[in-house]
This record gives C-alpha cells, sequence and structure tokens, in this order.
C-alpha cells in the first residue's frame, strides 16, 4: 500500500484542516455564548425556578397483585399504611425535632439521629418509621405546625390475612437489596422497592409487581404541593390463584402444632399441591416489615430454624417409606415375583454383623405383600442385597428421588441418592456392602425431602404417571382482566409395569386396613399408604419415652386415598416423634378425611370459571423518589 | 537539519501538555460521576467503575500511540468486518438496556461496540483515502459511502441514533478534508435530497416513540412541557440555576433530587454546569479548545495524508460528540444520546476516546522521525 501524496495535495488538505478549525473554533464559541445566555444573563430566573418552583419527581409505586389460594379466598393483599418522613430542608431545630418525636410516638432519641443522618442528598425526605398507626398518625398531624418538615405519606403494606398459615409458601417482600439491584432483571426498579424476598412472592415477583408509575409534583417553598402532573399511571401487579386449599393448609399446620415437621398434601391427577405445610412456623407480616436487628436475630438463630421450610428444604432418611421404591425395583427387574416367599427370622446375618428386623423373633416366610404389609425388614435386606446398590440408585432416581421436584419456590433441596460414585465423589470413600443393606430400608446416606415423598407417592397412585408438583393455578391479569393460561405442567411416565404396580398398590392398601397404619383406618374413605421410622441416632436402646427428644425417630407416612381411584396424595413427616404408624398416620389421616368432609360452601372450580376478583384498591401509595 | 529534528523532537514536551488537559477533563469527569451518583448504593460505585475504564483506556491510549500507526492502518479492513460481526452479534443476542439493544454481556460489564465502529471507521476511510489518488467522484464520495453504510445501517437498527449522526459526521470531515468538487459536492445534495424521504422514513420508523417524542418536543418546546419535553426542560434548568459560579460540588439540587436523568451518564455536563456555573463551563470548554487546537495541529502537520486523515478523522469524531452533547444539554439540539467525550460515565466510550487520541499522538510523534 502506498500512502504518497503530492506537495500540493497535502498542502491542500493542510489549507483545508484550517478551514475546519475555524469551523470548530466558531461551533465552541456559539456554545459559549449559548450558555452565557443560561447561565448568566437568564441564571437568577432558572435559579428560580430549581430552588422556589422545585418540581419533584415522585413516584407511583403500583398496586403488588393480590394471592388467592384455589377457591378464591384471599391470602394476601395490600392495606394502606402511613410513613413519617422528614425533609432535612425544612428543620431549623434538630434536637427539638428529636424530643418532640420521642414525646409524641414514644421513639428512641438515638434511632431517630441514627435515621436522619442517613447519607442522602439533603433535599430527600427520610424516612423515620412506617406503620405508623391510624392514632400515631393523627397525633403527628394535630402538631403539625410545632414539626416543620414532618410529613405523613400514605404507603400501601403487604398484608397476609392468614398470619402465619403457608407462611413458608407465600413468601414474604422486603426492600429490594444493593445485590438486587444490580441485576439486569432490575432495570424497573429502584432503591426502596418492594420486592418478593421468598416463597411464592418471591417465584412470582415478576408477575405480582406491576410497573411504577410516576408524576411530578411542583412544590412552593414550604414545601407544600402546588400542582402535580401524572406522567405515567402505575401499572398494578397480577393476581395468582394457587393449587393450595387454605382450609387443608391451616388444618394441615394445625395438626403439626408445637412439634416440627412437614405435611405435603397433592392431587396425583394433576400434580397440584394442595398443602405444603412446614412447622415451626413464622409470621410473614412480620419479615415485611422493617425488623430491628434484635427480631432478626432472634429468628435465624433459633435453634429450631422456623424460616427453613421443611416440605422442601428438610432432608431425611425416607425409612421405611423407602420400601416402595425397593419393591418396584425387586419386581421390575425380576429379583422377586409378588410371591416369591422369603424367610425372615428376625435378623439378617451380613458378614459377620447382624442387621435385625424391626420385630423380634421375625416374621417368618413373607411375600412381597406381607413385607409391606408389616414392613419387613429382613425381606428389603434380602431383596437389596440381591438388587445392588446400583440398581436400587437408578429406581430412587426413576421416582423422582435425589433431584429437585421443580415446584415453583426457590431454593428446593434435592436429597441423596447414595451410590459408590456419590460416595467417592463426595466422601472420597469405597462403597461396603453394608451400606447397601441400610439403603435397603431407608437408612443409611438416603435422604429426601417430604415434597418429593408425596410427589412418590401420589405417582404410584396414579399409576406411574408422575406430574411435576405446582402451586399455579392461574393468573388474573389487571389490565384485561382475563385469567391467563398457566402452562401445561410437565409429566412423565415411568417405566414400570402395570403389574409392579398394581402389587405395589395391593400392598399399600393392606397397610392402613391390616398393617402398621391399622389405627388410621378411615370410615370416611379407603386409604392406601406406608409408614416409615427414621432414625436419627445410630444405636440406641431402650424403651421411646426414656430417650431424649432430639434423638428421637423421625415419623413419616406416606398416603393416598380413595384407593380405587386417588384424588389426594399426603406424606407427612414428623420430627423426633417415633413411629411413623402412631405419630404420623394419624395426622394423614385427618387430612384426608378433611379434603372428603370440609364444608363445600366454596366448591372446587376449574379453572376458568373462577369467582371474579374483588375491585382494585382504589389509588396506589406513593413514595417520594 | 538534524538539529531541526531534535529540536521539534523538545517539542514532543507539548505531549505533557495534551496529556495533562485530557487528565484534567477526566478528572473533572470523574468529580461530576461521583457527586451525582454517591447516594446511589451497588456493590461499585460509578465513579470507581468509571476509574477502572480510565486505567483500561490507558491501556488503549498507549497502545494505540506506540505501534506504528501504518501498522495499524494496514488492519482497519479487518477491524472494520470484526466490528461489523459484532454490530450483527449485537442485534441478535445483544442486552437491551432502555429499549435499544446496544451491548454485548461480558460477565459482570458490557461492552458496546457502536463506540469502537467510530474509531475503526475514522481508520479505515482515512487507509481507502490516503491509500492511491482518489479523483473521480466515484472513488471520493461513493466508494467510502458504500463502506460506511453497513456500519451505519446496523447501529440505526440498534437504535443508536448518536452513534449514527458520528459515523456521518466522520464521513463528512473525510469528505471535506480530502476536497470535494463543487460538481460532487452538487451530485451529493441531489442524492440525497432524493433519499432523505427514505432516510427519513427508515430512521424515523425505527426510532423509539420516547425518541420520536424528544424530536417533537424539540421542534415545538411546548409539545409535553410537564412529560417528554421534560428532561430537555430540567437539564436546562440545571445548566442555568449554576449561574456564575455554580452551587459547588453536591450542592446541584436539578441533579442531586434525581430529577435530572441519565446524570452520570449523558446529562453529565448539566451537573457540572449546575455544580461550577459558568465559570467552570468556561474552564471545561477552554480546555477542550486547547484540546482541538493541539490537536488540529497535529493533523496540519501530519508527514504523510494518512496521518492528516486519521487526526483530522478523531477530531471531527471528538468535537462533533462533544459539540452536540453539551449543545443537547444546552437546549440547542434535540436530545439524542450522546456521551460527552472522557467526561460521561462508560466503558466503551471512555476506552474508545483514549484510544483514538493516543492514534493522534501516535502520528505526531511518527512526523518527528526521518526513519520511520
Amino acid at each position: 500500500m502506498s500512502y504518497g501524496v503530492s506537495d500540493a495535495e497535502l498542502g491542500e488538505v493542510q489549507r483545508r484542516l484550517a478551514i475546519l478549525r475555524l469551523g470548530l473554533l466558531l461551533v465552541v464559541a456559539l456554545l459559549g455564548v449559548r450558555l452565557w445566555y443560561l447561565q448568566v444573563r437568564d441564571g437568577p430566573y432558572y435559579r428560580d425556578l430549581s430552588e422556589n418552583n422545585r418540581m419533584r419527581g415522585v413516584l407511583l409505586e403500583p398496586a403488588r397483585g393480590l394471592i388467592y389460594d384455589r377457591h378464591g379466598v384471599l391470602m394476601a393483599n395490600n392495606v394502606p399504611s402511613f410513613s413519617l418522613y422528614v425533609s432535612m430542608e425544612d428543620v431549623k431545630d434538630r434536637p427539638a425535632l428529636v424530643a418532640k418525636l420521642n414525646g409524641l410516638l414514644g421513639l428512641d432519641p438515638e434511632l431517630i439521629e441514627k435515621k436522619l443522618s442517613v447519607r442522602a442528598p439533603r433535599q430527600l425526605p427520610r424516612k423515620i418509621k412506617d406503620r405508623l398507626t391510624l392514632r400515631e398518625a393523627t397525633l403527628i398531624e394535630s402538631h403539625r405546625l410545632d414539626l416543620p418538615g414532618v410529613m405523613i405519606e400514605v404507603e400501601s403494606q403487604r398484608n397476609y390475612i392468614h398470619g402465619q398459615v403457608a407462611g413458608h409458601l407465600i413468601g414474604y417482600v422486603g426492600e429490594i437489596s444493593a445485590e438486587q439491584l444490580e441485576r439486569s432483571d432490575a432495570e424497573e426498579l429502584h432503591q426502596g422497592s418492594l420486592v418478593g424476598q421468598y416463597g411464592v412472592e418471591k417465584t412470582f415477583d415478576r408477575v405480582l409487581r406491576g410497573a411504577a408509575g410516576q408524576k411530578r409534583v411542583e412544590v412552593d417553598a414550604l414545601g407544600h404541593a402546588k400542582r402535580t402532573t401524572v406522567i405515567e399511571k402505575p401499572r398494578a401487579g397480577n393476581d395468582l390463584y394457587l393449587t393450595i386449599d387454605v382450609r387443608l393448609q391451616r388444618l394441615a399446620e394445625d395438626l403439626l402444632g408445637e412439634e416440627s415437621g412437614a405435611i405435603v398434601a397433592l392431587d396425583p391427577t394433576n400434580g397440584e399441591v394442595l398443602a405444603l405445610a412446614s412447622r415451626p412456623a413464622f409470621d410473614p407480616n412480620m419479615m415485611s416489615r422493617e425488623l430491628t436487628g434484635k427480631q432478626w436475630e432472634e429468628i435465624v438463630q433459633n435453634e429450631r430454624r422456623p424460616l427453613t421450610n421443611r416440605a422442601l428444604q428438610g432432608q431425611y432418611p425416607p425409612g421405611s417409606t423407602f420400601k416402595i421404591v425397593m419393591a418396584a425395583a425387586a419386581l421390575e427387574t425380576h429379583t422377586v415375583t409378588p410371591s416369591t416367599p422369603i424367610h425372615c427370622s428376625g435378623g439378617y446375618l451380613f458378614g459377620r454383623r447382624l442387621y435385625r428386623d424391626w420385630k423380634a423373633g421375625g416374621h417368618g416366610y413373607v411375600d412381597l405383600d406381607e413385607a409391606l404389609v408389616h414392613s419387613c425388614d429382613v425381606y428389603f435386606y434380602t431383596v437389596g442385597q440381591r438388587l445392588g446398590i446400583e440398581t436400587i440408585a437408578s429406581f430412587a432416581k426413576m421416582f423422582g428421588l435425589g433431584r429437585e421436584t421443580g415446584i415453583e419456590l426457590p431454593s428446593e433441596r434435592t436429597g441423596i441418592v447414595p451410590s459408590p460414585a456419590w460416595k467417592e465423589r463426595v466422601r472420597r470413600e469405597q462403597w461396603y456392602p453394608g451400606e447397601t443393606i441400610s439403603v435397603s430400608i431407608g437408612q443409611g446416606y438416603v435422604t429426601v425431602t417430604p415434597l418429593q415423598m408425596a410427589s412418590l407417592i401420589g405417582t404410584v397412585a396414579n399409576n406411574g404417571v408422575a406430574y411435576r408438583p405446582h402451586l399455579l393455578r392461574a393468573v388474573m391479569d389487571r389490565t384485561t382482566g382475563h385469567l391467563q393460561d398457566v402452562p401445561t405442567v410437565p409429566r412423565e411416565t415411568l417405566a414400570v409395569k402395570p403389574d409392579t404396580l398394581k402389587a405395589i398398590q395391593k400392598g399399600l392398601a393392606g397397610v392402613v386396613s391390616r398393617g402398621t397404619a391399622a389405627r388410621s383406618q378411615s370410615t370416611v374413605v379407603s386409604i392406601a399408604g406406608k409408614t416409615g421410622t427414621a432414625q436419627t441416632a445410630a444405636l440406641r436402646t431402650g424403651p421411646e419415652k426414656d430417650i431424649p427428644k432430639k434423638f428421637r425417630d423421625h415419623a413419616w407416612f406416606v398416603a393416598y386415598a380413595p384407593v380405587e381411584s386417588p384424588k389426594i396424595a399426603v406424606a407427612v413427616l414428623a420430627e423426633h416423634m417415633g413411629h411413623g404408624g402412631s405419630a404420623a398416620a394419624p395426622l394423614a389421616k385427618s387430612v384426608i378425611e378433611a379434603y372428603y368432609t370440609l364444608s363445600p360452601k366454596t366448591p372446587i372450580v376449574a379453572v376458568g370459571t373462577l369467582p371474579p376478583p374483588p375491585p382494585l384498591p382504589s389509588g396506589s401509595a406513593e413514595a417520594p423518589l | 537539519m538534524i538539529d531541526r529534528v531534535l529540536d521539534e523532537r523538545r517539542l514532543d514536551g507539548f505531549d505533557v501538555q495534551f496529556i495533562a488537559i485530557v487528565a484534567a477533563i477526566l478528572g473533572l469527569g470523574v468529580l461530576s460521576i461521583y457527586s451525582v451518583t454517591y447516594t446511589q448504593s451497588g456493590s461499585l460505585p460509578f465513579y470507581a467503575k468509571q476509574l477502572i475504564w480510565i486505567g483500561l483506556g490507558c491501556a488503549a491510549f498507549v497502545t494505540t500511540w506506540m505501534v506504528d500507526y501504518h501498522k495499524i492502518a494496514r488492519l482497519s479492513y479487518v477491524l472494520y468486518a470484526i466490528i461489523l460481526i459484532l454490530l450483527v452479534v449485537v442485534l441478535i443476542t445483544g442486552k437491551t438496556s432502555r429499549g435499544a439493544q446496544r451491548w454485548i454481556p461480558i460477565g459482570p460489564f458490557a461492552f458496546q461496540p457502536s463506540e469502537f465502529a467510530k474509531l475503526v471507521l475514522i481508520l479505515v476511510l482515512a487507509t481507502y483515502y490516503a491509500a492511491a489518488p482518489r479523483t473521480g467522484w466515484m472513488q471520493r464520495v461513493l466508494i467510502p459511502g458504500a463502506i460506511m453504510l453497513p456500519g451505519l445501517l446496523l447501529i440505526l437498527k440498534q437504535p443508536d441514533l448518536g452513534s449514527g449522526l458520528s459515523f456521518l459526521a466522520v464521513y463528512a470531515a473525510m469528505l471535506l478534508v480530502v476536497g470535494m468538487r463543487s460538481k460532487a459536492i452538487g451530485i451529493i445534495f441531489l442524492f440525497s435530497l432524493m433519499l432523505f424521504p427514505f432516510v427519513w422514513e427508515i430512521t424515523w420508523t425505527s426510532l423509539h416513540d420516547y425518541q420520536r417524542q424528544r424530536v417533537l418536543t424539540f421542534v415545538d418546546p411546548n409539545y409535553d412541557p410537564a412529560g417528554k419535553g421534560y428532561h430537555a426542560l430540567q437539564s436546562r434548568i440545571a445548566i442555568g440555576s449554576g449561574e456564575l459560579l455554580g452551587k459547588g460540588l453536591y450542592g446541584g439540587t436539578q441533579s442531586q433530587l434525581k430529577f435530572l436523568p441519565e446524570g452520570h451518564t449523558d446529562f453529565v455536563f448539566a451537573v457540572f454546569a449546575e455544580e461550577w456555573g459558568f465559570a467552570g463551563v468556561m474552564l471545561l470548554l477552554i480546555l477542550f479548545v486547547i484540546l482541538i487546537t493541539l490537536s488540529v495541529e497535529v493533523a496540519l502537520r501530519a508527514k504523510d495524508l494518512l496521518g492528516s486523515l486519521l487526526a483530522a478523522g478523531v477530531v471531527a469524531m471528538l468535537c462533533f460528540c462533544a459539540v452536540v452533547n453539551i449543545g443537547m444539554t444546552a437546549g440547542m439540539f434535540p436530545i439524542v444520546g450522546i456521551p460527552l467525550p472522557l467526561m460521561s460515565y462508560g466503558g466503551s466510550a471512555t476506552v474508545m476516546t483514549l484510544a483514538s487520541l493516543g492514534l493522534l499522538l501516535n502520528v505526531k510523534r511518527r512526523r518527528l522521525s526521518l526513519f520511520y
């Protein structure tokens, strides 16, 4: 490439460049003149505009979408709430203000000082207290003249009508965090925005959120609004209809009472979750407020971990409920037929170690049906030994264990389906054959969540067709008033022969009619299920009542009803409550009976004919920008 | 002769003056960014990120300064091809922000190819014109226009009106410097007149609603004084209320009340003008004028046409951005998204601007040696 040019041509270029320079300098000079006009000649005028006629940008917060249960019972709404703001520009005597607020509302002077000293532009009002009572707000308003710069703003507050009920599931809202603001999906959000921080509120935040509007408020020197222009109306968030039945949910939580544990009920024919209870619980109303450091510490450091949603975050050994998976594996691999007898003498000798049956003296000769009905351990030790750990693991995974169910809630845990590869990876140890025997009765390394077990028993009840458990039934579009379709729930059909499922279903029906859960027979509806007792400590002796509670076993019961055409599947886990048959099964029975006997005052309606939503709350709350 | 060369080498000392002015403008920019965003939460504050961009920009500056610009020019067509590919990538997978798709996300950051496209266009056009004598209007006007067109269209599609206009400004400056006969100017004028309705149609329909509103607002200030016209008005109030001496650092009520939109990016000049007043603004303009004069000097005294054209392109682009940005905040032009060079917050723009200044000093440096 040659860049050669004649001197003459270069000279011509340079002459033109000089013209370019002249032009540029002229333009800059023009800018200077313009700025002189703006800043010096008209400066005082614009200064007036900026100071005496201050225009304030005010965000119009959208009304957050409401949350209903499956029958249209309101679970979360928004209520007006009073917040106290102080505009520092108008505060002349700060100590006097602090003293007066302390006198009127009993606020801690130190706290007020702290809030007044927030690092923010002088012109932005500082929020001193939210959730004032009507009485407090009136008190402030009546002392308005003594309190220059103090403002009461009406804001919207999330309200959970049933308090603790379904708290884990619905979750709560909170001010957006700095990290959340950084994310790209936070573009429409701003500091101080309320977003879902847990549960359904978090998962469906985008649906519930709506979009903020804005208005301009012209204020005079005293800060009084003179003129308001709405630039953009806020758009309310959409409403959610959940699959749960709040009555069933409340019952499930009441059944657990002060104990720790979880109850999950779902419709096996479509995966809709009817109840998802976890105890101990918390009040989402409290979490959605500004917590004090002490309150937060109390909740986080509580040994009973009330913030953990045990239904999907609690990981427990499945105990004998795992025998359902074992039975399916044994039949599918032709390791046994339903009528193959296996002798149980009360123990299973492997190497030099004797693995005991729960029943001293043993069950004698048992076939698969009897083994399930009476939960014979030796039968499954034997079967497990023949299957091998790899086969057991593959069937457990097929039934959905060891992975998330995919329910629309944050932080679901997977539990563990152990295998030699898993043990090598996680613990850097080899697999011992004896460990296979423990896994065969749901002990050892295997852990599951109550939600997984509810899904598993539901799949068995539904003849091998598994639906992903889900909570969203319908979305009501606030702008159009139409019910939006919820995407079809994924389903999969397990590769298990119908005969295998029939044999297992027969056994599970026997568990309730004449087996380990016989005391939970219902006169209302026929129930099938499987008890389980998950050991928490390896070696224990003596009667249950002599053992300190925190070392007692967890009680499991997974069940479905009615036996003939299942409509509800339930998993109950009660921590440290002992045997599944005595502690967990009655709870499941209560939930199932309630499902069939609850007053049909709000009949279960199909999506598309849901009751109309209540009218929109009038107006939207405002927050200073 | 040797003495003269050495003397001129000593003139390299003027680079210190040049760099000092660039540093001063960068510093004023960081200060304004800090002032307007210091209350915003976030893991890393904007001013700190801007300092990182400036650091990266310095690396780019040194690179484009040290490597012989003839070598860089040899790569220009390749670079242009890469930029065109990146612009296509942006349209396919880019990150959308405020209605425009301009960014390619890289980890937590985002990269804006349209900024770099401006510099690459300067390289391509300068290389094209310098490679051989260009006589006919076909070679002088149409072919370079055709070279520019794909980049221009891709940028307008995003849409990024500001960068698109910068493209046209660079093209126009090159034409002016290379020289056009009156006949050629007449043909271009007629041609543009014929094309105008189509271009306008494409541009107007590809504009976002808010951009159309801005143009309408500019044409008629009373179009929507409380609504879409408000940003322009607020910017004017911010600048005007700065008066002679300004409201002082952090004292700008317009910007601090978050009334001024994009206070740290496109409207950083309004923030600066509100806090520093007319005195500060004049200081800034003088800094820019010295920078322009020194830069045009480089173009004038370049040893070859390529150097001259490169320098002229850089000057034209930077001046265009600065003038349009200040003009739009002061209400002289409609609001189009163009950052103020060296002042506005933004990674791609800061790195690109410093790289082009490096290229400029490169041209100056080579002029002094007989042996390059």
